[in-house]
């Protein structure tokens, strides 16, 4: 019976230096699907604050859609869909190509079109807090509209929107738990190996759930910070 | 009268034209990209359509979709009842009640719920003799029972959040009120509290259903065979990938409904507040 530290330690008898991998799977992917999520989303809710009724109707139905899939279901069509689609478009090319969908890159662009899909609410909300004077502002003092949208609406827009995106950061954080479900090493894919081999599966996955745990605890003293900061430059107004 | 009103009728300007702005013809362009993706959709299911398929997996779907809104209702019951005492001993003044409940509302809150299941199903395996020896193991052996507990102390947690800020919501002149008038605290909560409070609580209570339905999807990588699991089961053996989308559609439109379910009773509840 080996101890429990020992099991935890980096060495090569030690599970530490696989979950730590795990753990930076599942960091960076959270951290590469925020900046994206976050682009899609306001493009997004652009569209369904727009007075063109055809552009709110399209940007609707994304946020219809991918609000109403479950985030498993959406990954799994994603990452099977692109492959038979890209797989189809390749053997009209190379009829005896095999092609291999990258899971993180899949869990990516599902995980991706999730976040955008509720980011893109907190962003509408934000967008209808904001008075119309003050574009008009913006206009009367001649910014074109792009200029007014970044330099007057955005940081109004950001202070708004933080408290909803920094809780849907800790969704993601939590969603990227699927992406063990298509084969990507992350926290739980690599706790699920360690408690098979080692059979202390209580203990792995209570690894597992601290160090999600952990990471939600490190997100909220950044985000504080975060909040600190944009409240600063509010108060220097 | 009459003649005032056509007075107005002639001197109305015309409305302006409406231009093809480039934002306009964005917007179409967008809505003809969604409209050729759902009919590529259906002619995809409709040149798919395979009889024999349908014949041998539609019954398997339908008992998944049972499946999942079972368990759905269940954990959501049972949760509900489970978050009443977790809702207390967060709003006590006890300091003891308050940091358990808080620590238990913070785990369950900050883990994923695959994480949980996994905990619950493949963890608690390790405990097999001194779980034998106490007569629970029957329930801990079966994924079911696993994900029925899962689910609902997870949603335990979350409910007990939404029950805490709805009582929250209900000012506190309202508690003075009540109290002024000689009515315990058990009667003030019946009868003045919770009924302002459930109508500031339906909509987080049915995006909870939502969720849970959502999330309930994870079951399958234990091996339950909810609509997810039938349709892993059914991709594996078929390769198809059409039973993708089925699934899809039947969880879009159950989630739909539901939604539309909420924001219906919201309408009618709030009837006396809108003029």
């Amino acid at each position: 019976m080996q101890s429990v530290w020992a099991l935890l330690s980096f060495g090569p008898e030690g599970w530490g230096d696989d979950i730590a991998y795990g753990v930076l799977v599942t960091v960076s992917l959270a951290l590469v699907t925020l900046p994206l999520g976050l682009l899609i989303g306001f493009l997004v809710a652009l569209a369904k604050q727009s007075s063109e009724a055809s552009m709110r109707l399209a940007g609707n139905i994304y946020t219809t859609i991918f609000r109403g899939l479950p985030e498993l279901l959406t990954l799994f069509l994603v990452f099977y869909g692109a492959q038979i689609g890209i797989q189809q478009a390749v053997r009209l090319v190379r009829p005896e190509a095999v092609v291999e969908i990258n899971s993180f890159v899949a869990g990516m662009i599902a995980l991706g079109v999730v976040f955008s899909s509720y980011a893109s609410e907190v962003f509408l909300s934000a967008f209808r807090a904001i008075p119309r004077g003050q574009y008009e502002g913006g206009f009367s003092v001649g910014l074109s509209p792009r200029q007014t949208m970044r330099l007057v609406i955005l940081p109004q827009l950001v202070r708004i929107a933080l408290p909803g995106l920094s809780n849907l950061w800790l969704i993601l954080l939590k969603d990227t738990a699927l992406v063990s479900a298509v084969g990507l090493t992350d926290i739980v894919r690599q706790s699920s190996i360690a408690a098979r081999v080692t059979k202390h599966a209580f203990m792995f996955f209570g690894v597992a759930c601290l160090i999600y745990l952990a990471l939600a605890i490190i997100s909220s003293f950044g985000i504080h910070a975060i909040e600190r900061w944009v409240g600063k430059r509010e108060a220097q107004r | 009268m009459s003649a005032a009103s056509d007075t107005a009728k002639i001197q109305r300007p015309p409305a302006p034209p409406r231009g093809w702005s480039r934002q306009r013809i964005m917007g179409w362009v967008f809505v003809c990209i969604w409209i050729a993706l759902g009919a590529g959709l259906v002619t995809y299911l409709f040149s798919a359509w395979n009889p024999e398929l349908f014949a041998k997996y539609a019954p398997s779907y339908l008992s998944g979709l049972r499946v999942t809104l079972v368990l759905v209702a269940i954990s959501i019951i049972l949760g509900a009842i489970l978050s009443v005492p977790i809702c207390y001993a967060r709003m006590s003044k006890n300091r003891v009640l308050n940091a358990i409940s808080y620590g238990y509302v913070y785990f369950f809150r900050g883990t994923p719920l695959l994480a949980q299941t996994f905990l619950i199903y493949y963890g608690f395996g390790s405990f097999r003799p001194q779980l034998e020896a106490v007569g629970l193991w029957g329930f801990f052996r079966e994924a079911w029972y696993c994900a029925v507990f899962a689910f609902a102390l997870n949603t335990a947690a979350y409910q007990a959040e939404i029950l805490r800020g709805a009582i929250e919501s209900v000012g506190k002149g309202q508690w003075e009120a009540a109290s002024a008038l000689g009515l315990s605290k058990l009667q003030t909560l019946y009868k003045v509290i919770l009924p302002q409070a459930l109508i500031v609580a339906l909509r987080p209570y049915g995006n909870e259903i939502i969720l849970m339905i959502k999330g309930s999807a994870i079951v399958a990588i234990i091996t339950v065979y909810d609509l997810m699991g039938e349709t892993r089961r059914a991709f594996s053996r078929t390769f198809d990938f059409q039973t993708y989308l089925w699934a899809a559609l039947l969880y879009l439109s159950l989630v739909e409904t539901l939604r539309h379910l909420v924001d219906w009773i919201e309408r009618r509840i709030t009837r006396h507040l809108h003029r």
